[in-house]
């Protein structure tokens, strides 16, 4: 299709660069040309929040995202959450509080609740609640998943791992 | 561009490519030992595995080996949908063999690494499988005791076995690993005679919330579900969706298919499909295409859908009967005759149906998101002609099934476009396809008619129930003079009288009887003037439910009250396939009518010996949620064959603002086998939430979801 174009941006906090129709939505780029399947699809239309990716610090939507507009930007998938083997507090947060059932949505979820984090580090139940409306989970992790973001909010203040 | 596919990875479900047979199985596997058993089920459906000719001599339904370096693998044809087998199961397993549960892998859904199953639903794989499960640990603990005691010259007595080990007590220094114990052998034995079993109270591992292994690979991205899965030379496929279904295609235009530059374009008489190498352009691509269609008469609609199912009834089954209704109806001084009426529900799993199809000309590999690895890989081979034992099917993780995935429409037009284009096909739905191809949980009636006598006690119970099936439509309340009859089942798939499929939804039929059975309790109650805990209590006697209803009271701090007591406090009872549940309800009724919140549930289960109690309150809690759904806002909208619910901003799940308090309450009870814990959650919602809402606002609605419209109809 016309529209190739060479697209730089970070992902991960690695240097990529893409040769590809701009047009195309981010989601399909990160699972299918760059092979982070992590990111998944359960929409497309921005009403699930299973293609929650992070753009400097913000999650957004990586279903309706264009590619070009990435360029230049820093990406962050669930794929570059974990330093190493460390997991992110938010990571470990939900495997403790069994806030993971098919785990589909749990990419999403973590990374909806991070970028919350970035904004306001010690949320209330409330405004945990309210940010993470968006995002879905059919199998109701719900409970657990408030439960597990507001500890490792708590571990992420308190400077326990990080 | 970068490439950083990683298709070492592609067989990570899987087995060599290669076909096997049953030797050269157990030859590729290495030595090790090989326990063979079969389930009550199993034996059920023997026949039919045999008549498939599919490698197993007997049906097996699972098997477990120790490999020489002393690691478990259990191979199960159930798959992990998220409800937590891969650990309980394990559980379930090192309880009778003692290896440390970390040593133990679960291979799932893989047609030529396990033994056929019948498919994973009916909360059924700990109450059936389980058992068969131990059964063989326990076996395989015996023949390893008397091979330690070979190898280590003692009497068998004398051998301990603790954790993979092999030892001989009183002589600390002789001792062999379990791996070590079978190295250079292939042991294969049947069990002719089971050891017994270890009684619930002497439980190690069962009862304990070990952890789920999946977790850590699901919250990392690495967890691999079918849409995952990446193949050398791969396409990506959508096929043409008619507007309605039963809709047949009048014309069809493709030429501008080719605009988009790689599209392959599939035409097989009606079954139109592009491939692409990316899966976004394969959309661009159908998009592309135009296509007419003769609709069929578009007759029913949510509304009008019920009196059509009423008037095709088909023939009655009856489930129950005892006594004389005549006589019943003689002794009642109140008679009740209501009709309840449920609407088609969507699964709406998060992940779609998805599948990647390998078809060559004499097999073909498939990986698919389902709860029925087997019966797929019946219909694919009838599908290409092929032997089933050609056809290999590999599920990875599921991202959510609730029965739908036992449909496998996704898998058949991958394996046609693979077939057509002779390369490696994805099929993902589009959510839009999510919704259209569901098999929803069907739209259903009931009609109970009933009476009390003098001292409130029910005399009389009659029950016809119209395409929900028999599920939970027997009563287990005190009622001398009964009839309970079906007419229809729960599995349409687009024959009968639905305008479109309809099958297995999270305790198929329960939900409707249930709902139907408790509402209806509930209404006798509130004219007897009694409070809805005591009319029970009075009308029971069955000591599990008498129990489990009191460990609720308890914990919700019921205090008895005439209905309604403008309180919005709900109560229900019931019996789903042996797991009893009681469960009590606190909601919010915003004056002038809904929407409805529910702020506290206290869910009471008695499951008999609770194999992962962590894991049975996180299916307690997610099925009390999704239950929320048909309360307050699930509900299919549709003119005959077409679908108008396409997504989620028509079709409302629930939310994180919905989530109640939820309270469990695990009932303890060693006295029967460990039963399934995943579907009894929900079944309970639509009487509860109903009860509740009569409780807060007076109103009776027979029919959800409950929304903020009827519920101000009806004050009106
Ligand atoms: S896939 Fe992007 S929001 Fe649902
Ligand atoms: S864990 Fe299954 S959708 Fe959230």
């Amino acid at each position: 299709m016309s529209g190739e174009m060479t697209i730089a941006f970070k992902l991960n906090r690695r240097s990529v660069k893409i040769k590809a129709d701009g047009e195309r939505m981010l989601l399909w780029v990160l699972r299918d040309d760059l092979g982070l399947t992590g990111t998944k699809y359960g929409c497309g239309e921005s009403q699930c929040g299973a293609c929650t990716v992070v753009i400097n610090g913000e999650a957004v939507r990586s279903c309706r995202v264009p590619l070009k507009s990435v360029a230049g930007k820093e990406v962050l998938t669930i794929e570059g959450l974990a330093r190493g083997k460390a997991l992110h507090p938010l990571q470990k947060a939900l495997i403790r509080h069994g806030a993971i059932q098919c785990g589909f949505c749990t990419p999403g979820m973590i990374l909806n609740a991070y970028s919350l984090l970035n904004r306001k580090p010690v949320p209330g139940p409330a405004e945990i609640r309210e940010g993470m409306e968006g995002n879905l989970c059919r199998c109701g992790c719900y409970g657990r998943i408030l439960e597990a973001i507001a500890s490792a909010a708590e571990e992420m203040k308190t400077g326990r791992t990080r | 561009m970068s490439e950083t596919r990683q298709d070492a990875e592609v067989n990570l479900f899987s087995a060599p490519a290669e076909a096997l047979g049953r030797r050269d199985f157990l030859k590729w596997l290495g030595p090790g030992l090989y326990v063979f058993f079969s389930t009550e089920e199993g034996l059920l459906l023997g026949q039919e595995a045999r008549g498939g000719g599919r490698g197993y001599p007997e049906d097996f339904n699972a098997y477990l080996r120790i490999a020489e370096d002393g690691q478990v693998t259990c191979y199960t044809g159930k798959v992990e949908l998220g409800q937590g087998i891969i650990a309980s199961l394990a559980q379930m397993l090192a309880e009778e063999l003692p290896v440390p549960f970390e040593a133990i892998r679960m291979v799932f859904g893989d047609t030529r690494l396990c033994p056929w199953d019948g498919g994973t639903n009916g909360s059924r794989s700990i109450k059936y499988f389980g058992p068969a499960l131990r059964a063989a640990g326990a076996e395989a603990r015996e023949v390893l005791r008397q091979l330690a005691a070979e190898t280590l010259k003692a009497a068998p007595e004398k051998v301990q076995l603790e954790k993979g080990t092999a030892s001989v007590s009183g002589d600390p220094q002789k001792k062999i690993g379990f791996g070590l114990l079978t190295r250079g052998k292939t042991i294969e034995r049947h069990l002719p005679k089971k050891p017994p079993l270890k009684p619930a109270g002497a439980f190690q591992v069962c009862g304990r919330s070990l952890p789920r292994r999946d977790l850590e690979e699901k919250a990392t991205g690495a967890a691999r579900f079918a849409g995952d899965v990446r193949l050398p030379g791969m396409l990506y496929g959508r096929v043409l969706r008619p507007p309605a279904h039963g809709a047949r295609l009048k014309n069809l235009d493709t030429s501008r298919v080719s605009e988009v530059p790689g599209a392959l374009l599939v035409r097989e008489g009606d079954f139109v499909g592009v491939v692409h190498p990316k899966p976004d352009l394969a959309d661009k691509a159908m998009e592309r295409i135009r296509a007419e269609f003769d609709l069929p008469e578009l007759r029913w609609d949510a509304q009008s859908i019920h009196e059509h199912l009423l008037a095709a009834g088909p023939r009655e089954n009856v489930l129950e009967s005892r006594g004389d209704l005549a006589r019943g109806q003689a002794l009642a001084v109140e008679h009740f005759d209501e009709i309840y009426r449920t609407p088609y529900v969507a699964h709406a799993p998060m992940e779609t149906h998805t599948a990647l199809a390998q078809v060559g000309p004499e097999e073909a590999t498939l990986w698919i998101g389902t709860q029925r690895p087997f019966g797929a890989q019946e219909e694919i081979a009838r599908l290409l002609n092929l032997p089933a034992d050609k056809v290999h099917v590999i599920t990875p993780y599921v991202g959510g099934g609730f029965g739908g995935k036992s449909s496998i429409g996704q898998a058949i037009q991958a394996a046609r476009l693979s077939r057509a284009v002779g390369k490696p096909v994805q099929v993902a739905w589009t959510r839009e396809e999510e919704f259209y191809y569901d098999t929803f949980m069907p739209a259903a009636v009931v009609r109970i008619r009933s009476g009390l006598d003098r001292d409130r006690r029910i005399v009389y119970w009659n029950y016809e129930v119209f395409y929900a099936g028999d599920r939970s439509s027997q009563n287990f309340y005190n009622v001398p003079h009964l009839r309970t009859a079906a007419r229809g089942g729960w599995s349409g798939g687009g024959s009968g009288p639905h305008p479109f499929g309809t099958g297995a939804w999270r305790g198929p039929g329960s939900n409707t009887n249930i709902f139907a059975r408790e509402s209806h309790i509930d209404t006798m109650a509130a004219r007897a003037g009694m409070d809805p805990l005591e009319f029970r209590l009075r009308n029971l006697t069955d000591p599990r439910m008498i129990r489990v209803l009191r460990a609720a009271a308890d914990r919700f701090g019921w205090k008895p009250a005439r209905t309604p007591s403008r309180r919005g406090h709900g109560v229900v009872c019931l019996d789903y396939l042996g797991t009893y549940v009681a469960a009590m309800a606190e909601i919010e009724m915003p004056s002038g009518g809904g929407p409805i919140r529910v702020r506290r549930v206290v869910h009471a289960q008695d499951m008999g010996p609770v194999i992962n109690p962590e894991g049975a309150r996180m299916q307690i809690e997610g099925g009390i949620i999704m239950g929320l759904g048909y309360c307050l806002t699930e509900e299919i909208r549709f003119q005959g064959g077409r679908i108008d619910d396409l997504s989620f901003s028509r079709y409302e799940i629930p939310r994180f603002s919905w989530t109640p308090k939820i309270e469990t309450v695990l009932v303890d009870n060693p006295e029967i086998p460990p039963s399934g814990g995943g579907e009894p959650p929900n079944v309970g919602m639509g009487g509860l939430i109903g009860n509740a809402l009569f409780d807060a606002a007076g109103v009776r609605l027979t029919r959800f979801p409950f929304t903020a419209a009827r519920i101000r109809e009806k004050l009106a």
